[in-house]
C-alpha cells in the first residue's frame, strides 16, 4: 500500500529564527498585530510504500533522523493522510 | 612533498584558489570528485567552500551522502587532517564529522566582507603557524554561517578547546563583532582529535601579499608544518 506522508520542519523551539522574526514584523507593518510567534519553515510531502499508517510514519521518523531535518537545529512533525492510496 | 586532495562538489567555489595556498605552502595540489570513492593516498584533505547541490534541503545535506565521504571518514578517524571551509564545513557538520550545525544568518542578509577572527586553538593541522590570541582579518561569504549547538555542548567545546576561531573586532573583543549571530561568536571548530577543522571564513581568498594581505596563507603553510613534524599518509 501506499500512504501520502506530510512532514513539517520548523527551526527548533528556543532557537533563534530570524525569517520567522522577520515575517512577523512585516505582518505587524500590514497592521496584524494579532499575529505572534510567527515561525518559517518547510514542508515535504511524500509517497511512502508501508503495510500500514503507523509503518509509514515509522518509516518517515527514520528518514527525518537522517536526511529530512537536522536535529541540531530543526523540530519536525509527520502527519498520514488517512486512507492509503493504492 | 604533502598531498593534498580538494574535493570537488557540483557548486563547489575557491577550488582552484585552494590548490593555489596549498601549492604556495609548498605542498602539492590535486582535485577529487565527489563521485570518486578514493583519495588518492592524499596525506590532507580539502573541502572547498560553495553551494553544492544547490544548498537543497538545507547547506551540505545532500554533499555529505556523496561516494566520496566514506572515504574521507577513514582518513578522519585515522587522525589525518581534513579541513573544511565555509560549505565545507557545513558539509562536515551535516556529516557527524564536526559538532554543531550551521544555520541561517541572524541578520538573515548574505554577508560577503572581510572579519577579524581571534585565533583560540593553535593545536591544529590547519592553526599551528599563528600565535594564540591573535587576531586575524579574514574574507566570509556565506548566508548559513550561524553556528549552533546545544548548550551542554557549547560548554564542552570550550572546556575542550575545540573553539579554534572566534570572530572578533581588530583589537580581539567578539561581543560587538559578530557578524552572523553565531553561538558564543564561534567561527570554527575541530573534532575531539584535532585533525578534522571546519571554518566559516575563507583562508584561500585571502593567501597571497598582492591581494593586500596573505592572512589566510598560514592555514596552509600550518599544515606543512604539520606534515613535516608529524607525517601521516596512506
Amino acid at each position: 500500500m501506499t500512504w501520502r506522508v506530510h512532514v513539517r520542519i520548523l527551526p527548533r523551539a528556543g532557537l533563534l529564527d530570524p525569517q520567522g522574526q522577520a515575517v512577523e514584523h512585516a505582518l505587524s507593518a500590514l497592521h496584524f498585530p494579532e499575529a505572534s510567534n510567527v515561525h518559517v519553515g518547510k514542508a515535504i510531502a511524500l509517497d511512502v510504500a508501508a503495510a500500514s499508517a503507523a509503518e509509514a510514519e515509522a518509516k518517515v521518523r527514520t528518514m527525518c533522523d537522517r536526511l529530512l531535518a537536522n536535529p541540531v537545529t530543526e523540530d519536525y512533525e509527520i502527519a498520514v493522510e488517512s486512507g492509503a492510496r493504492t | 612533498m604533502m598531498r593534498v586532495a580538494v574535493v570537488r562538489f557540483p557548486g563547489s567555489n575557491c577550488e582552484p584558489e585552494a590548490c593555489r595556498a596549498v601549492e604556495r605552502a609548498g605542498g602539492e595540489a590535486f582535485y577529487v570528485w565527489h563521485r570518486d570513492t578514493s583519495l588518492a593516498g592524499a596525506d590532507a584533505v580539502i573541502l572547498p567552500g560553495g553551494f553544492s547541490y544547490g544548498d537543497y534541503l538545507r547547506s551540505g545535506a545532500i554533499a555529505r551522502m556523496s561516494p566520496i565521504m566514506d572515504a574521507i571518514r577513514a582518513h578522519a578517524a585515522a587522525g589525518a587532517p581534513v579541513l573544511g571551509i565555509c560549505n565545507g564545513f557545513q558539509i562536515l557538520c551535516e556529516a557527524g564529522l564536526l559538532p554543531g550545525a550551521l544555520a541561517r544568518n541572524a541578520g538573515l542578509k548574505y554577508l560577503s566582507r572581510p572579519v577579524d577572527v581571534r585565533v583560540e586553538r593553535t593545536e591544529t593541522p590547519f592553526t599551528s603557524d599563528y600565535r594564540p590570541g591573535e587576531v586575524i582579518r579574514l574574507p566570509v561569504g556565506h548566508g548559513e554561517g550561524r553556528f549552533v549547538a546545544p548548550e551542554a555542548l557549547l560548554d564542552q567545546l570550550e572546556a575542550e578547546g575545540r573553539v579554534v576561531l572566534r570572530y572578533s573586532d581588530s583589537a580581539g573583543t567578539d561581543v560587538p563583532a559578530n557578524p552572523n549571530g553565531s553561538a558564543r561568536a564561534i567561527a570554527a571548530v575541530c573534532n575531539a582529535a584535532g585533525n578534522v577543522v571546519g571554518m566559516m571564513p575563507h583562508p584561500e581568498r585571502l593567501a597571497e601579499r598582492v591581494l593586500g594581505s596573505d592572512a589566510g596563507h598560514r592555514v596552509f603553510s600550518s599544515l606543512t608544518t604539520y606534515m613535516i613534524s608529524e607525517p601521516h599518509g596512506a
